[in-house]
């Protein structure tokens, strides 16, 4: 059973949808990208997840972990969970650090929630804590407030306030959007070191495919509150599938090779109040034809661990793997 | 935060000295004291030997810096009606004054800031919007008219409390109540609109993902930082104290300093106008340092900083 | 650079500080934001300058269009000393000149249509006739892939690529020939990005104006110029041709940012850069980088390299150790072409 188990979910504001049912599931220490531009719901998936978007927000479908469902759940078993086993960082981390508590106490908040750690014990734990995610001087900088670090070291407090819950899985959105390339390094790198030294599972969230391609296993590219194409980072950039997936990765200007016209994707994301007919996508798409416009996609596989949303994806043959039968059957079935 | 205090010091002063200015010129603008004191058909030489006995005969600027020799050597001179220590006969309204602006600064911070904290909470449920109506009429209604109303319904109609005097504690209820209200509706939609701010910033989401129970999260992360703003209202409202007390003091017959401001002006008694003006500015001024010392416990962003501009 | 032509740009030595005062006693602290640059443009020419926040390219291009005064150096353009910043003669050169901003929503003004915007510049220069004007604006959102209709919209209507193409058109309407954009497309989202940079290439190659396009992304600037300038800390490091820089940078920091470069199926190690960005108000001592230096010498804590062409094959470079003029501490971390 996988740790995290997303099953059909799907969040809407008022009328406007901006979940359309997302199926994901996350493995014990994997590490798992979400990619899609601004408004593809990539990080409503997660703040849903733990209950964490406004009460106007209506959430259905399913989110286990372990096998027990969280959607909805009670506060007493939803408040462990977050920041215990599920913990997330966020974009912009002088904005997600409180500006009137030191940056010890508020890391030290979560030891206490979630190891019942107080004084003395809990501060040589901060102190730890601050030493492993790299911060310099970490015993005076305890006492530092937010607006005294520069946003790669809060970004660090952050991530040293993640880890105190000691949680299962990392959930990071956007964590390096804010910070220059240089302090983006920094931080990825980081990232992947604690994920091999605990073990814990990470979902790295972000409208860079570069970004994530490099910092995770499998990647989910994300599109109008759908998640269209599912695969292991390496097929994703041998055999993109989706339209869309092409379409993010021709829009990359290329670092090294003959300079040509980028492939731009015409138009714009739809208004979620405006959702087309058919496949989202299509209206946008090159290859659409008239059956896009009618037919709503459902994922198909194309090999043993790579998924596409669109009635025009076809099977491959990976090396050394037969080309995936059932693949065809279920196309037909969704055809129907 | 020894810069800091300086500073904020420094400014002070400075603003006295423009308030100090300031009312001499005007009351020298508004009219001759000796005619108004005397009457306009006194006798010239009379009113000759009032001006000589007051240094209203000396130019101007000498009476000016007699004017800040005798404020700052504690000398604030003679109350013209009657001759009396312009320092003492203001003093001793100071205590009927506080009996009625304490309390009512109480009433506006118990009331105000749970009733803003509490609307922002539960935003547009039934009681947010009754503490937005209520609070957009005590904005709306000036205070003098609201006085007005509790008389008539409390003193007129029900019969239930005096509406004017000080005979018992009974008679301060009314104006307590007109100035209570006016002050709880102001801090209650300031501390609302402060609270909706803060509870839509990204370090309220980083509290809650933590797993901290929602209680927790405001008590610990949200209060401390709506504080930052509503401390400046709250310091506008305790240097408005004395002078908001004018009105309500006036229409109870409330024998306070506000009172005491309204007679010596309407008399011309330039002594007890000029000491109860400088009274209430150096409350406002001390009320403004207050506020700058509160915001430098309160966020530490302003330590050794200029405070942004308000509002 | 283009010899026989005049460059259209050259600035020379600029320079500018600010003074910082933190509180009514504070000290106040002197920030070079830009420290003694140089740089040229020629006609038709794409000259890309990129750095991290707080670099002091985004004031670099203010220097060059004079909207800011250098406090030291000096501007020409087209052969011509640049005017003072205000002065008739200098709004006058301003519509040859024309600057296209980051944030399309912010640089446009929500209560008036994008047709009335894009006239702009034209009645501030009193450009033509209303009909001519009618007609240059038709032209100029023709030329930028805008529908006729768009002019009668106001920017909130318009999807971010359509912002972006309105601001390109308003600063393309008074036929300029040098455009300066600053960070043009990072607020916009990534297939956006590529049509403002597939439009800036083909709008350029039509127009042959001169561009400086400043960026802190080395993608988007090698997609789109033909040189390029590495700014670290108010100076240039390093420039030369795009690929040149891309694939054998000589500056270490120019080596720290290629590597940090995300890049799908990049699996090598990269070269990781310790500490933080640098604060412009306190400047260290020496080469401004050398405490992030990976290969820094004694030299480098104490001397400040120069910014001169490398003897093995003219790239300019500011580094002692790339010139060879101080051992390296240890061999530069060898860098893979992507």
């Amino acid at each position: 059973m996988a740790f995290v188990e997303i099953q059909n979910l799907s969040v809407a504001f008022g009328r406007s949808p901006a979940l359309r049912g997302i199926n994901l599931a996350v493995e014990r220490g994997e590490a798992v990208g979400l990619v899609g531009e601004s408004g593809c719901g990539k990080s409503i998936t997660w703040l849903a997840a733990l209950g964490l978007l406004p009460s106007l927000a209506t959430v259905r479908g399913s989110v286990r972990i372990d096998g027990t469902e969280i959607l909805g759940a009670p506060k007493a078993r939803l408040e462990p969970v977050r920041g215990g086993r599920i913990a997330m960082i966020f974009q912009d981390p002088a904005a997600s650090l409180n500006p009137v508590h030191r940056i010890g106490r508020q890391i030290g908040e979560a030891l206490g929630l979630h190891r019942g750690m107080t004084g003395e014990r809990a501060k040589a734990e901060v102190i730890r804590l601050m030493d492993q995610v790299g911060i310099p001087d970490a015993k005076n900088r305890i006492n530092a407030y937010p607006h005294e670090l520069s946003g790669g070291q809060n970004q660090r407090v952050m991530i040293a306030m993640a880890l105190a819950g000691q949680p299962e899985l990392l959930v990071a959105d956007e964590p390096t959007t804010a910070l220059d390339v240089t302090i983006q390094a920094q931080i990825l790198d980081l990232l992947t070191t604690l994920r091999r030294d605990t073990g814990m599972a990470l979902v790295l969230i972000s409208h860079d495919l570069g970004v994530v391609s490099e910092t995770c296993s499998r990647i989910a590219v994300m599109y109008a509150g759908r998640i269209v194409e599912e695969a292991p980072s390496g097929q994703i950039f041998t055999h993109p599938n989706h339209p869309y997936t092409r379409g993010l990765m021709g829009a990359l200007p290329p670092l090294s090779g003959a300079r040509h016209r980028l492939v731009a994707i015409p138009g714009s994301v739809p208004e979620a109040a405006q959702m087309p007919q058919g496949c989202a996508f299509a209206p946008r798409c090159s290859a659409a034809t008239g059956r896009c416009t009618e037919v709503d996609p459902v994922p198909l596989p194309l090999t043993q661990d790579h998924s596409a949303a669109c009635i025009h994806a076809r099977p491959y043959a990976q090396a050394g793997q037969p080309l995936h039968h059932h693949a065809a059957t279920t196309r037909e079935r969704a055809m129907q | 935060m020894l810069h800091y205090l300086l500073s904020r010091l420094l400014r002070a002063a400075v603003s006295i000295i423009m308030v100090v200015t300031f009312v001499f010129v005007v009351l020298r603008m508004s009219g001759d004291p000796a005619m108004v004191i005397m009457g306009a058909d006194a006798p010239p030489e009379a009113i000759d030997a009032f001006r000589k006995a007051w240094g209203l005969d000396q130019p101007l600027w000498i009476q000016y810096f007699s004017f800040f020799e005798a404020i700052f050597s504690g000398e604030l001179g003679r109350s013209m009606r009657d001759g009396r220590d312009v320092l003492s006969v203001v003093l001793e309204r100071v205590p009927s004054t506080l009996a009625l602006t304490v309390p009512a600064f109480l009433v506006n911070l118990v009331v105000g800031v749970p009733a803003g904290v509490y609307a922002a909470l539960h935003r547009n449920s039934l009681i947010d919007r009754c503490v937005m109506v209520m609070a957009v009429t005590g904005f709306a209604v000036p205070s003098f008219i609201l006085a007005m109303l509790l008389v008539l319904i409390f003193s007129v109609n029900l019969g239930w409390l005096p509406s004017a005097g000080q005979d018992s504690w009974l008679n301060a209820i009314l104006p307590i109540a007109t100035m209570g209200f006016g002050g709880a509706a102001l801090l209650a939609r300031f501390t609302r609109s402060a609270m909706l701010e803060v509870l839509g910033q990204p370090y309220i989401r980083t509290a809650s993902a933590k797993g901290l129970p929602w209680s927790a999260v405001v008590w610990r992360h949200a209060l401390q930082n709506a504080a930052i703003p509503t401390i400046t209202i709250i310091g506008f409202m305790l240097g408005g104290l004395v002078a908001g007390a004018v009105v309500v003091e006036s229409v109870f017959s409330w024998p306070g300093v506000g009172r005491l401001l309204v007679i010596s002006v309407a008399n011309r008694d330039l002594g007890v106008v000029q000491a109860i003006v400088l009274m209430i500015a150096i409350t406002m001024v001390a009320a403004n340092m207050i506020v700058d010392v509160l915001y430098g416990l309160v966020d530490p962003r302003m330590h050794g900083q200029a405070r942004p501009a308000r509002r | 650079m283009n010899a026989g032509t005049a460059d259209l740009l050259e600035a020379r030595d600029l320079a500018r500080s600010y003074t910082v005062r933190r509180g009514l006693l504070g000290r106040p602290t002197l920030v070079r934001a830009v420290d003694g640059v140089s740089l040229t443009v020629a006609r038709g020419e794409t000259l890309g300058l990129v750095g991290e926040s707080g670099c002091g390219k985004s004031t670099t291009a203010r220097l060059v269009l004079g909207i800011e005064p250098t406090d030291t150096g000096s501007v020409t353009f087209d052969g011509g000393a640049m005017p003072r910043s205000g002065t008739a003669a200098w709004a006058h050169l301003r519509r040859r000149m024309q600057m296209v901003y980051q944030d399309p929503l912010a640089a446009l003004d929500r209560r008036l249509t994008v047709g009335v915007q894009i006239a702009e510049p034209l009645d501030i220069h009193r450009i033509g006739t209303a009909a001519e004007r009618e007609e240059r604006v038709a032209a100029v959102m023709a030329e930028v892939g805008l529908q006729p209709h768009h002019a009668a919209r106001h920017p909130q209507s318009l999807s971010g690529g359509q912002r972006q193409r309105a601001v390109i058109a308003r600063a393309l309407v008074t036929n300029p020939e040098l455009l300066v954009c600053d960070e043009p497309i990072s607020a916009l989202d990534v297939s956006i990005q590529a049509l403002v940079l597939n439009l800036l290439g083909d709008l350029q190659e039509r127009l042959k104006m001169g561009m400086l396009f400043v960026s802190h992304d080395l993608r988007a600037v090698r997609q789109i110029s033909q040189r390029v300038a590495v700014m670290y800390l108010g100076r240039i490091v390093e420039e030369g041709d795009p690929d040149a820089v891309l694939h054998d940078p000589a500056h270490p920091y120019t080596q720290a940012l290629v590597s940090a470069i995300p890049h799908p199926g990049k699996t090598t190690t990269r070269v990781i850069l310790q500490g933080d960005p640098p604060n412009p108000a306190n400047r260290p001592t020496g080469c401004a980088f050398h405490p992030r230096c990976p290969v820094a010498t004694p030299t480098c804590r104490t001397q400040a390299p120069e910014l001169k062409p490398r003897r093995s094959d003219g790239r300019r470079v500011a580094c002692h150790v790339a010139h060879g003029e101080a051992a390296a501490a240890r061999a530069p971390a060898s860098l893979e072409t992507c």
